[in-house]
């Protein structure tokens, strides 16, 4: 890369990469803080239960990312999901059978499971 | 800070001697990265005996006694071996606040070692390290790579019962 | 949908995220990801639109200041760099974050690394380094993976290496982990550790932008303040400058901690004040204790008690009281908390830090040390604590070092804020918060006892008489105080302290 437009296109096609699958279906993020307090409180098992979880139900438009410190130590592991037009969620306290239930009640049913939501523990 | 060194004879194998002789080939070159190797050497041996410290001084051209120097001048680097099981109680503030040392107290009690001690079957060393980071978590310990946070004294020995049946 | 989202709960509301904003948001192991969020784009506009000499004036131009503790202005250290001519100059990274209670550099390289990788590029760019080191705690794995991954990403995509974006400038960037000296974090003494040496602080001037690693003029910020570089760069200057007060501009990550019941990391505008980030972000404190004070800057810095609490952040307003941000642990206190427990915990750390180097740190820390030793023993006298406090300002005023001169601020903190403290310690033999167990002494209410028998039997040294059903009574004699008893004793709460 040694212009600016190569790095211009190289900025788009990663955003669209991160919005839309190959086969041009909207992308569902999944996004798994791991930082070392993540770590230290379990976000290893929950990351891979995701993506477990969402292979299992089919769910072909669903990506699982790890990303940094969202900041809220004390509620780790926290994952955050964002479906294609919606308001993003964000999850806390999760464990592998939380995220195994956030895939099929949320991902696949449509349904976000409130009492997990950072609302429902914190002001 | 005072360290304890070990009285323990060296028994260092030719493989470990191999292996670190490698590092210091790929970095003989560049003095800055004593360190580096030091890391790395501690990493094949566990600690760094005079033996291993007098390997890299032939190596690395570096006089002894500098590498003596840097190796007590770090907290890192260890002149006595770990238990296989390092038990790092995290000491920071925030742990701290939060009764990091009593955790600490009850760790030496069901070990009966003291801070910086390995027992005498070489499963468990205990040390009182500085904040690692996860200060949401206080108080913290770490046994090797493994992080317990939220922890209370009560909690300890089932912890350790863990490793020890390992 | 009645679903909260993250950023309208009270921790979030009031923080504005610069430094952090993409930790938590992308995956720091793709370098593409970033790609999406701008990466990099600051680096090719300073490389192909502006002139170092430009690049650097948008730096002055934008207030920042060092967010490693200093706060010296960062485009002017850059400027200073850039005016001295040599064949080799450096860029260095203190990720050296060694402040027990801080470990927003720890988030910010595990979250956003290629932030700290193009920063320092556009450092070098206009400060005429062709070479950087980050310098990381080896306590930090995870940050040192994922540094390693975004450099050899950024090099595979020509962004480190030779004539990056065709502009004919080179740029190589080089990783060397601690190994555990706090006194490392200091700017001279780091880069002796780089060197391969025991890492002691040298004697300033000359200054590092005169003769610094390898003895090169060389450029170092901490990684919170590299943090900020790529969005001032891409933005311009004016929309960082806008935010902040009049001499601190910007944000500021603290990392809240202690006894609060929100604990994380928190981004606020300079200017917040100080009760917004306890009882709105933090949520107040926890278990129905008072606040008593929040200690800032760790080992160097002070507590700032509950009169304070209104004060507006900034490097000036804190240093005015005798505080500072430095890196920006916030450890915040209840009443349970002895101030001479707290200060001594300190002064036990820095004693333990020090290099050695100079007398007044070596000997001062460790006299003062003992005098806060007999102080919470009971047997200091008034006079110790007047000792004390011109000991201090002796260490302060001749230590060689930002260790040696900031190591007594927790002490002269708590002697400006909780002098009470001390004098109950030493004239009433007292400590009003019930920690230094030489004052203090375990009793059992005969009122409330019920001769349940549970704190005799947890006794380690049978110190606990009594019958069954009958109150029981300890024996101070054999007492080690402990404090096994008041744990065993859930249920009346019969055991206190006195």
């Amino acid at each position: 890369m040694t212009t600016l437009a190569e790095l211009n296109a190289a900025r788009d096609a990663a955003a669209a990469k991160m919005k839309q699958t190959d086969d041009g279906q909207p992308i569902t993020r999944v996004v798994v803080g791991l930082a070392t307090c993540g770590i230290a409180a379990g976000a290893k098992p929950v990351l891979e239960a995701f993506e477990q979880a969402a292979q299992a139900a089919g769910l072909s438009s669903v990506r699982v990312y790890q990303t940094g410190c969202i900041g809220m130590c004390q509620f780790e592991p926290i994952a955050e999901i964002t479906v294609p037009g919606q308001e993003k969620v964000t999850y806390v306290n999760m464990t592998a059978g939380r995220a195994k239930e956030v895939v099929e009640k949320h991902l696949a049913g449509g349904q976000v499971i409130e009492e997990y939501t950072v609302g429902a523990v914190t002001k | 800070m005072l360290k304890k060194i070990s009285k323990l004879p060296f028994s260092g194998t030719p493989e470990q001697e191999a292996r670190l002789q490698a590092v210091i080939a790929e970095c003989s070159g560049d003095k800055s990265l004593l360190m580096h190797v030091m890391q790395q050497a501690q990493g094949i041996y566990g600690y760094l005996p005079f033996e291993v410290q007098a390997i890299i001084a032939d190596g690395m051209d570096i006089p002894l006694e500098h590498i003596y120097g840097v190796s007590t001048f770090y907290a890192q680097f260890a002149l006595a071996p770990k238990g296989k099981y390092n038990v790092s109680v995290c000491l920071g503030t925030a742990c701290y606040v939060k009764g990091a040392q009593d955790v600490l107290e009850k760790v030496m009690d069901e070990l009966k070692i003291g801070s910086g001690e390995c027992t005498s079957d070489g499963l468990f060393s205990i040390e009182a390290c500085r904040c690692i980071g996860a200060c949401g978590l206080a108080p913290v310990m770490m046994i090797n790579d493994d992080v317990y946070g939220n922890l209370s004294p009560a909690q300890i020995p089932g912890i350790l019962e863990k490793y020890r049946n390992n | 949908m009645a679903v909260k989202p993250l950023a309208d709960t009270e921790f979030y509301k009031k923080q504005t995220r610069l430094a952090l904003r993409n930790c938590g948001v992308i995956d720091p192991e793709s370098i593409e990801e970033y790609f999406a969020v701008d990466g990099y784009q600051a680096l090719a506009k300073a490389l192909t639109q502006l002139t170092p000499e430009q690049v650097i004036q948008i730096m002055k131009d934008s207030g920042l200041r060092g967010r490693g503790g200093g706060g010296f202005p960062t485009g002017l250290k850059w400027s200073f760099t850039a005016a001295n001519a040599a064949d080799q100059k450096y860029v260095v990274c203190n990720a050296d974050e060694g402040d027990p209670g801080a470990f927003m550099d720890r988030s910010v390289l595990e979250g956003d690394p290629h932030a700290i990788v193009e920063a320092m590029a556009i450092c070098g760019y206009c400060t005429g380094a062709t070479a950087g080191y980050i310098y990381v705690r080896a306590e930090y794995p995870i940050a040192v993976k994922r540094l390693e991954i975004a450099i050899d990403a950024a090099k595979k995509h020509q962004l480190l290496g030779k004539n990056i974006f065709g502009s004919g400038f080179d740029f190589e960037l080089y990783i060397r982990l601690g190994a555990g000296a706090f006194v490392c974090g200091e700017e001279t003494a780091l880069m002796t550790s780089i060197e391969g040496n025991r890492g002691e602080p040298r004697p300033r001037p000359p200054y590092p932008a005169v003769k610094g690693l390898f003895g090169k003029p060389t450029t170092e910020n901490n990684v919170e303040t590299f943090a900020n570089v790529p969005q001032i760069i891409l933005h311009g200057a004016e929309p960082f400058a806008a935010m902040g007060t009049e001499k601190s501009k910007g944000s500021k990550v603290f990392a809240l901690g202690g006894n609060i019941n929100n604990t994380g990391l928190v981004e606020i505008p300079m200017g917040t004040r100080l009760r917004e980030i306890i009882e709105e972000i933090g949520g107040g404190i926890p278990n129905g204790r008072k606040f008593k004070a929040v200690q800032t800057g760790g080992p160097s810095g002070g507590c700032i008690p509950t009169e304070h609490l209104d004060i507006e952040i900034d490097y000036d307003n804190l240093s005015a009281i005798g505080c500072m941000i430095g890196s920006g642990g916030m450890i915040v206190m209840d009443d349970s908390k002895c101030m001479v427990d707290i200060a001594r915990f300190f002064l036990d750390f820095t004693v333990d830090e020090s290099c050695g180097k100079c007398s007044p740190c070596r000997i001062g820390t460790k006299r003062m040390l003992e005098i806060l030793d007999k102080i919470i023993a009971g047997n200091g006298t008034l006079e110790d604590v007047d000792k004390l406090e011109e000991l201090a300002y002796h260490v302060k005023e001749n230590s060689l070092c930002g260790l040696g001169q900031t190591a007594p601020n927790p002490v002269l903190a708590t002697l400006r804020f909780f002098r009470h403290e001390y004098i109950a310690h030493v004239t009433e033999h007292k400590c009003p918060a019930g920690v230094c167990k030489a004052l203090l002494s375990y009793n059992i209410d005969p009122e409330k006892c019920i001769g349940c028998t549970l704190c005799a039997r947890v006794c380690p040294t049978g110190a606990i008489n009594g019958t069954v059903k009958q109150p029981h009574v300890i024996d101070h004699d054999k007492c080690i105080k402990c404090g096994a008893c008041e744990t065993a004793c859930k249920k009346v709460h019969a055991v206190y302290k006195a």
